[in-house]
């Protein structure tokens, strides 16, 4: 799968190197759930900006409300107050400018490999023109020859990669990954990391990640936020300056990850 | 094996004579028939020894040689023995004779009946199935839909009977009318369930990658939906087959559930004997049909009962 990916780099990077990412600007975002009646405040003021390109981490508990902004930020739900948008313009509902990627690939069972990730360029009538790209991408994931399986002939990490190349084929200005890695085996999560990066540096989109491993927040992100318990809040922010590509035995990132543990409160075990 | 037993059975047909004081048309027809069965299956087996897989043969050849068996010991016990009193139990070569001489009535009785359950059946299926997206997608659909469906749905189609042959111009459009009830009502509810339990992840997705309302229907909806349609296409199917007979036999002047009641009439049991097994061979079919049809549609889902 390396060497797919490292073969098609060129048909690659003369098809993605138009995109440029977009600056994503959350201001004093606030959002709570009804539960029986009551509000349950989830999400409290929290302001975020990102630069067009950069790639942000967001970390925090579990059940703090990160997957909640993800889902605000692609326009899948509605915050109770403050604002979010893209290259200054309100996000009003779900664009194919902004993608999620969910931990659970969800990918359509009955659509074979090649037209789940053609379902963007369908469902907005592009397919006919850009049949291509939907070779492309599978080809960038290393996919090329599973293009007629089905979902449940793939792996784990076969089928987090078909619901990348899926979002990569609308040439996104943001990607947000929401724990994309999380139901992987470690090994594979590896070299997905090592892919995500590559992935973003060709292709230039924003990148947005939520996870709960910080080392994966290290290795990837230039920016780490970390949110509080719910209602969540941002509480730090740390910048990784390091340049990519990153070496995971590198002592500045393990100093940055025992950093983000005594920030989580999680010092002791380090 | 299955080859020589059957060719068993041709022999003790033709060269026993039958019980004295009967007189069957048939018998060396159906002698021949079963030498023909046993020369095919001879047939079969050079042919599968000479091209290679006898895996086939091997898994009918069990049931071929109980085939036989049964058709043989029917045909000693009634034709040759008589210990069978007549005319409740006719032998086999009666069911050839009346195959043969009342073709043309049992044909004009198989076309109106596929007639009548085609037209029914196509009918409430797509009715339920349209009826099903529209309560699982929409609130005020459900809201209209469901109580209507709650009330009249379990009522069985048959207990419309008498009400739909007065109420509507002619006992086939009456007809028509309770097998489309019969085969919607297990189409709706599966189909609004299959609707309604669709994952919302799926719609997520398809909405953060440009989908609209149209698009999530008919791609995302509906193929999420089919493995349930299926099964309400199967429930359906099997109401309309019992709806269709009823109609027939009270009702409609046509079809074999008439020709069943006709031949009732006469006390032709051999009539009803091969109408019976007419009619069963064509069911059976229609269900593998819809059985294939899900297959090919079905074809990603792993796992599937085989008919």
């Amino acid at each position: 799968m390396v060497a797919h990916t490292a073969l098609s780099e060129t048909a690659a990077r003369a098809n993605f190197s138009s995109v440029r990412g977009a600056a994503l600007a959350i201001h004093e975002v606030s959002h709570h759930f009804e539960l029986e009646g009551l509000p349950l405040p989830v999400l409290e003021r929290v302001s975020l900006h990102l630069e067009p390109g950069e790639f942000v981490a967001i970390l925090g508990p579990s059940g703090c409300g990160k997957s909640t902004l993800l889902r605000l930020v692609a326009g899948l739900d509605f915050p109770v107050g403050g604002s979010l948008s893209l290259d200054g313009q309100p996000i009003q509902g779900p664009d194919a400018s902004r993608i999620i990627v969910f931990q659970d690939p969800t990918l359509y069972p009955w659509r074979t490999v090649w037209s789940n990730v053609a379902l963007g360029l369908e469902a907005r009538g592009l397919l006919q023109s850009h049949r291509g790209r939907v070779d492309d991408v599978l080809r960038l994931v290393g996919l090329a020859g599973f293009t007629t399986a089905y979902p449940r002939q793939l792996s784990g990490g076969m089928s987090q990669r078909v619901a990348l190349a899926r979002a990569l084929v609308n040439d996104p200005k943001l990607l947000i990954f929401d724990e994309p890695l999380g139901q992987l085996d470690s090994l594979t999560r590896i070299a997905m990391q090592e892919e995500l990066v590559s992935l973003w540096q060709r292709a230039g989109f924003t990148a947005l990640l939520v996870t709960h491993d910080v080392e994966e927040a290290v290795f990837l992100a230039s920016r780490v936020i970390v949110l509080s318990e719910r209602p969540a809040r941002v509480t730090a922010e740390v910048v990784n300056a390091r340049p990519y590509p990153r070496h995971r035995g590198d002592p500045h990132l393990a100093e940055l990850r025992r950093e983000i543990m005594s920030l989580l409160g999680l010092a002791q075990s380090w | 094996m299955a080859a020589a037993a059957w060719l068993g059975a041709a022999l003790l047909t033709v060269l026993w004579a039958d019980r004295s004081g009967t007189d069957w048309d048939y018998t060396g027809d159906l002698a021949a028939g079963f030498g023909a069965v046993s020369s095919v299956l001879t047939l079969a087996i050079f042919s599968e020894a000479w091209f290679g897989s006898m895996a086939r043969m091997h898994r009918l050849a069990p049931w071929m040689l109980a085939l036989a068996f049964l058709l043989g010991t029917w045909e000693a016990i009634t034709a040759k023995l008589g210990l069978l009193p007549l005319p409740f139990f006719p032998p086999p070569q009666a069911l050839l004779e009346v195959v043969i001489d009342d073709r043309v009535r049992l044909a004009e009785g198989v076309l109106a009946s596929l007639r009548l359950l085609a037209e029914g059946y196509c009918l409430g299926a797509a009715l339920g199935f349209a009826m099903g997206v529209a309560m699982g997608w929409s609130r005020a659909a459900s809201y209209w839909i469901h109580p209507v469906l709650r009330l009249v749905g379990p009522l069985p189609a048959t207990a419309w009977l008498p009400l739909a042959f007065f109420a509507f111009p002619s006992s086939h459009s009456a007809s028509t009318f309770l097998i489309a009830l019969a085969a919607g009502f297990p189409v709706t509810v599966l189909t609004w369930s299959g609707v309604t339990s669709v994952s919302s992840a799926y719609y997520d997705v398809a909405r953060t990658l440009g989908a609209n309302q149209s698009f999530l229907i008919l791609k995302v909806t509906i193929p999420a939906a089919m493995p349930h349609v299926f099964v309400g296409l199967f429930m359906g199917l099997g109401n309309s087959f019992a709806v269709l007979v009823i109609a027939e036999m009270l009702g409609v002047k046509a079809g074999l559930g008439w020709y069943l009641q006709w031949a009732q009439g006469w006390a032709a049991y051999a009539n009803m004997y091969a109408a019976l097994l007419i009619m069963a061979l064509i069911f059976s079919g229609l269900i593998t049909l819809l059985f294939r049809l899900r297959d090919r549609l079905l074809a990603w889902q792993k796992g599937l009962v085989r008919w």
